[in-house]
């Protein structure tokens, strides 16, 4: 089959590759109708990650049809139309039973290894290296799934693909950043970045009965796009003081919650990509953590792979506040995020800007890393 | 619930006679070793323990060693105790100190890491249990090196 492949740092290619097959009596095997570009691929892009290796197949947010199961599978059948959640997951450990799918036990391929130390471990993500315990991904003609009782849901026959996609991975995790921050009725919710996880977060806290919501970003075309699909207030951090902002239109307490979730900026130098430090990101980071209210949350999204130093901890106790943070979303609102989708209240097809065949996924790719030509999202059909 | 101490002697049907007869006094490098064996070689090793989401009845049916363990007969000691909230049972297992591996598994219990293979075993028994199945890793590019490519 063809899959979009790593090559080299800065460098995919679309190749043959072996076909999938069923590993294990839980899994399915899903011919991929769309798939899209995400954050979490740009470091590995980048050539970021240790043990990625040429050939890796790239991709964690696709959708498809079932065209194979294994004898273990009761929900799936060949022909059903799928979205397949980010999070590979037993649906037994006792982190499944709490609904925290992203933290499941069971998710890690017997891999040699396997060590119950702290390793940086891509076990259940699709798109990841196997080595690291990751999966092929969904930028190719076909995907296996494990445990798919659990990972795939069926899409509702009014959800079009190019909207159901981003059920996999941008809508639950933006649903689950409005949950972290616990956003009630009536709160100021502040959002840093306005990609596409940024902007279901907003959303996500306008239908939790958030009274105002605000985003920060400097992109005028993603800021727009917030403001209409979202109905959130922009914010060009470029063209104003955010700290005085979030101060004024929160009645001079700070937003009730604030969202980080700037994503992972491409390395810029040799000195990033050693130390792991990202421009933005810590600055948007502590901009939050000082607009904040007293004993307000701060959720920090997406995934670092470094460390970010000068934290204003002192802002952390001295103010009481709550820090949460989520690299990949839990698979019990899946269900839920369709059903909105079906009702028209989530819409998410505008974030698909750029809409390619699999064989443009180096193009893809390179639009989305540099945010050009207004690229919020590349989604791909094999 | 099963009491440890007669579980860490229980589960192999394996008589002392048995284990005399390849008991010799193992001498393991530790280099790099893990934390609690201060490179000392006669130190136990580590206990490696994990916490499976069911209740003991469940992990050890009838009290006895799960299928994967019951490969380290012999090799390796094991305690089992419920795991405290209701989060089911830890169960842990350690390489036996001075005693000669069986044939096949002393390549597995020696080296820079000898609870690797205990690690292994106790992640596929608590897969078994909780998941139904031990995942497997994708096929990979060196499965079929005819279509890498
Ligand atoms: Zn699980
Ligand atoms: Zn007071």
């Amino acid at each position: 089959m063809r899959a979009l492949c790593w090559v080299a740092a800065g460098e995919l290619a679309v190749r043959e590759v072996p076909d999938p097959e069923l590993r294990n009596e839980r899994d399915v095997i899903v011919r991929v109708r769309r798939s899209a570009t995400g954050g979490g691929d740009l470091p590995l892009l980048a050539g970021r990650h240790p043990l990625l290796r040429p050939g890796d197949v790239l991709g964690a947010e696709f959708l498809g049809e079932v065209v194979e199961a294994g004898p273990g599978v009761r929900r799936h059948r060949a022909g059903d139309r799928v979205v397949v959640g980010a999070s590979v997951a037993c649906g037994g450990c006792w982190y499944c039973r709490q609904g925290l799918h992203s933290c499941c036990d069971n998710a890690h391929a017997d891999l040699p290894s396997a060590d119950p130390d702290w390793v940086r471990s891509d076990a259940g993500c699709f798109g990841r290296p196997r080595a690291a315990g990751g999966f092929a991904g969904g930028h190719a003609e076909y995907v296996r799934v494990p445990y798919a009782d659990v990972s795939a849901f069926r899409v509702p026959d009014a959800v079009d693909d190019v909207r159901a996609v981003f059920a996999a991975d941008v809508a639950p995790t933006g649903w689950l950043a409005a949950e972290l921050g616990a956003v009630r009725q009536g709160d100021v919710v502040a959002i840093w970045g306005a990609g596409a996880v940024g902007q279901v977060t907003a959303r996500a806290a306008v239908l939790r009965g958030a009274a105002r919501v605000l985003v920060v970003d400097r992109h005028e075309e993603r800021l727009r796009m917030a403001e209409r699909h979202s109905d959130a207030e922009p914010l060009d951090y470029r063209r104003t003081d955010v700290a005085a902002e979030l101060r004024d239109r929160s009645g001079g307490r700070g937003p009730d919650v604030c969202v980080v979730a700037v994503g992972t900026p491409p390395a810029r130098s040799r000195a990033d990509r050693f130390g792991g430090q990202h421009a933005d990101r810590p600055d948007a980071l502590r901009e939050a953590v000082h607009a904040c209210r007293k004993s307000g949350v701060v959720v920090v999204l997406g995934g670092t792979d470094g460390f970010v130093d000068a934290f204003p901890l002192g802002a952390l106790t001295e103010r009481r506040l709550t820090l949460r943070g989520a690299g990949r979303p839990d698979l019990r609102d899946v269900p839920m995020l369709l059903d909105r989708m079906a009702r028209g209240e989530l819409r998410t097809e505008h974030l698909a800007t750029h809409r390619l065949p699999l064989a443009q996924g180096p193009e893809g790719y390179a639009l989305f890393r540099d945010r050009a030509d207004g690229c919020v999202r590349a989604v791909f059909t094999p | 619930m099963v009491p440890m101490g007669r579980l860490a002697r229980a589960g192999p049907a394996l008589g002392g006679a048995a284990l005399a007869g390849a008991a010799r006094l193992l001498r393991v490098p530790r280099r790099g070793a893990r934390p609690g064996a201060d490179g000392d070689a006669a130190a136990p090793a580590r206990w490696e323990v994990v916490t499976v989401d069911r209740p003991a009845e469940q992990v050890l049916p009838e009290g006895r060693w799960p299928e994967p363990l019951r490969r380290l007969d012999g090799a390796v000691e094991v305690r089992v105790r419920p795991a405290p909230g209701d989060r089911g049972t830890e169960l842990a297992a350690r390489p036996l100190a001075g005693v000669t591996p069986p044939t096949g598994l002393a390549a597995h219990l020696v080296g820079d890491d000898p609870g690797l293979l205990v690690r292994r075993t106790l992640r596929q028994i608590k897969q078994r249990a909780e998941a139904g199945e031990v995942l497997r890793a994708d096929r990979s590019a060196l499965d079929r090196p005819e279509v890498h490519g």
